[in-house]
């Protein structure tokens, strides 16, 4: 069987916040409710649905799946939880895309939710439970450890300051101050976060985003469907997902090849040849400062260790000419963890359809990328979007 | 060797002995917020109703999970309803025996498609039957504080 | 956004309304205890660790000497051949100085904070790191590319955990 070609035809969201009264199902239904009314479709034309959330002790709520299957659409409907950590979001969207390229389903309706705020006294707790449990978590880590690691690991192997970091901060936080859902959007300085408390040297407070309830949601269309219901889809051309050894410690932390492997993959499926030239916005995953810089070298957006300087010359501003994160990232939208992932893609398909609003990247953009990372480090998730 | 490499020996088996160490508030939820101030302030069950499938929600929802219309009408549906089916429990928990057998029934409350599932009683095990038309009794006011306990079992009417 | 008025839904709490009572919620306190098997890999790696020693297993195909040992290589896929012993000294490849918990509970004034490192074992393949803790160092002091070596429990206290080895210190070379 051939593939179909996919379009993306509906997004929808909820505020991403702290803590959220609604409890998981009922955000879920508004960013699904969203989705839906956005392209005028109602739960009767929804073939399937594709569900994410991250780990079940989040929410603390066991098979997760299940519990939100209602908000999300799913009643006596084909459901199914893709499921990788971090990553999950943008691989909810992969997801949702094979069910409709296969030729299995017409339309996929595409929901992922987190409410990390049921977890006390701080989410940080469930997040012990994805070390080894064995070798790791007899050394009592903080999920911040990992990050620091790595962080410092790029630092060193690049020649990159905090200072040149922190830009991103900055930036991200500051695209949120227009973005409707955001929770922290903010405008600070580079120092603001330099200054700001160390937690894990070299990872300070401002580097890292929130910990947040939210749902975002998305509505999958077959090509000759898509077409019927809106004048404007935005195409998913190009999905890519990969995972390195769970080993964790035993490979370089400097560069996520995963990520290259899984870009390699959704640039090979869009006929994109040269990404640096041919993607005009992207999201990469940044649950802190540094990663958006790791994956955008990952994603061939530049070389290694060239992303710190592009960041520098406000390339990657919304105004620059690689527009990186104009939504404000998970640093200031916020960070649901499988929801920001689909919130990414939402924005790049607004972005696409020019319907960012105040959030608009200029020069009417046509190719789009939206990336997440996760698991416990090693997964990348990647997918290539066309206006 | 390798993975042919065996433990021949059960006393050579070993394990790690950890805890997941996790503590969760739950939030009511907006529909949930409205359902549990009922039974609190005033002892009351509520749904929400969808005209169009003609459902109603106990407890309610904020959307019908059918037609995903938004339902925002709260409506009181009374304290009484029926046995749907039951169970009696001769165990805890732990496996331990209870002294008494405690009974666990799904409540379908009148006029109503939801079901909450609530213990049964002053009622003998023996007398408990499907059908049986049952009704809420409930905590004196100043002992409830919003919780599916302010409701104290279903009874017999 | 700008071609229709999007309502977005979500409604903010703060921790004092539900510390204040304000919202109705419920809190459940699981005891969620495990006994995680070692099979014949970390129950080794375990053993060793109780002896005073470190422990590896190697691959012959692609020749990797594996720390945490394993008992099939997941490169080759295929079956690991054989024990080797490592090294109790490395190099530090990453370092982080933390000031957290691991529940996120800021240490206290005047305690020292953590120093996790990913150590490059001696005697493993290159690259091979594992996670652990340095110790008898200045946090200031410490530096990539420091040689490390382990600092024991006693054997009395050692009972088969990455924690017999109490923290990696570093080698005051001369
Ligand atoms: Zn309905
Ligand atoms: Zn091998």
């Amino acid at each position: 069987m051939g593939k179909r070609r996919v379009a993306i035809v509906g997004a929808g969201m909820t505020k991403f916040v702290r803590r959220a009264q609604e409890t998981g199902k009922e955000l879920a239904y508004e960013a699904a409710k969203m989705a839906l009314d956005s392209c005028e479709l109602t739960l009767k034309d929804v073939d399937c649905v594709s569900l994410g959330t991250a780990p079940d002790a989040f929410d603390g709520v066991h098979m997760k799946g299940e519990y939100l299957s209602d908000g999300a659409g799913g009643w006596r409907k084909p459901i199914m939880r893709p499921y990788v950590g971090g990553g999950t979001g943008v691989f909810t969207a992969i997801h949702g895309w094979l069910q409709v390229t296969s030729g299995l389903f017409d339309i996929c309706l595409v929901v992922a939710e987190e409410k990390m705020s049921s977890c006390y006294p701080h989410p940080a707790g469930a997040f012990l439970t994805i070390f080894d449990h064995t070798t790791e978590q007899p050394l009592k880590p903080n999920l911040i450890w990992i990050f620091a690691l790595e962080m410092r690991r790029y630092m060193e192997t690049y020649g990159i300051s905090h200072r040149d970091i922190a830009l991103v901060s900055v930036k991200n936080k500051k695209n949120a101050m227009d973005h409707p859902c955001a929770q922290i959007p903010q405008e600070i300085t580079v120092d603001d976060v330099l200054n700001s408390e160390v937690l894990a040297d070299p990872v300070h407070l401002l580097d890292i985003s929130p910990t947040s309830d939210g749902a975002a949601a998305l509505v999958l269309a077959s090509e000759h469907i898509a077409k019927k219901i809106t004048d404007k889809p935005v195409w998913l051309d190009g999905v890519g997902w990969n995972i390195d050894t769970a080993y964790w410690a035993t490979r370089d932390l400097c560069y996520p090849r995963y990520v290259e492997k899984a870009a390699r993959m959704a640039y090979e499926m869009a006929g994109i040849k040269e990404p640096h030239k041919e993607i005009q916005v992207a999201e990469p995953y940044d649950p802190f400062d540094y990663k958006e810089l790791h994956h955008m070298e990952g994603l061939l957006l530049c070389g290694k260790g060239e992303a710190p300087r592009l960041t520098a010359e406000g390339v990657t501003a919304r105004d620059g000419n690689l527009p990186i994160c104009p939504s404000g990232g998970l640093l200031g939208v916020g960070n649901p963890i499988a929801a920001s992932g689909v919130m990414k893609i939402c924005e790049i398909f607004w972005q696409l359809r020019e319907e960012a609003g105040k959030r608009q990247v200029p020069g009417k953009p046509k190719v789009g990328l939206a990336q997440a990372w996760g698991d416990l480090m090693q997964v990348g998730t990647v997918v290539v979007m066309r206006r | 060797m390798g993975i042919t490499e065996k433990i021949n020996r059960n006393i050579d088996i070993t394990s790690w002995k950890g805890k997941i160490p996790v503590n969760y508030i739950y939030t009511a939820g907006i529909a949930g917020e409205k359902f549990f101030r009922e039974i609190k302030d005033n002892a009351k069950i509520v749904g929400t109703k969808c005209e169009k499938c003609e459902v109603t929600y106990v407890p309610p929802k904020i959307y019908c999970e059918r037609c995903f219309a938004r339902l925002e009408n709260y409506i009181d549906v009374g304290t009484k309803g029926t046995i749907h089916t039951f169970t009696i429990l001769h165990e805890n928990l732990d496996g331990t025996k209870k002294e008494e057998p405690t009974i666990i029934a799904v409540v379908k409350i009148d006029g109503t498609d939801g079901g909450l599932i609530h213990w049964l009683g002053e009622i003998d095990p023996k007398d408990v039957k499907i059908g049986m038309h049952i009704k809420a009794v409930f905590k004196s006011k100043e002992k409830r504080e919003g919780s599916i306990l302010d409701i104290k079992y279903f009874k017999p009417i | 956004m700008n071609n229709k008025k999007l309502n977005f839904k979500g409604t903010a709490l703060r921790s004092s309304d539900i510390k204040e009572k304000k919202v109705l919620t419920t809190s459940w306190k699981p005891s969620l205890q495990y006994a995680w098997d070692d099979g014949v890999a970390i129950g080794r790696y375990l053993k060793e660790l109780k002896n005073g020693k470190i422990i590896a297993r190697k691959c012959k195909k692609c020749g990797r000497i594996m720390i945490p040992p394993r008992m099939f290589c997941e490169l080759c896929f295929r079956p690991t051949d054989e024990w080797v012993y490592v090294k109790d000294t490395g190099i530090i490849n990453t370092f982080s100085i933390s000031y957290v918990h691991w529940d996120a509970r800021r240490i206290k004034e005047g305690e020292k904070p953590f120093i996790p490192a990913v150590i490059e074992i001696d005697g493993a393949s290159e690259g091979m790191g594992i996670l652990h803790v340095l110790g008898e160092v200045d946090p200031e002091d410490v530096k990539s590319g420091m040689r490390v070596k382990a600092v024991w429990k006693s054997p009395e206290e050692r009972i088969g955990a990455i924690t017999d080895i109490k923290y990696f210190k570093p080698i005051i070379e001369r």
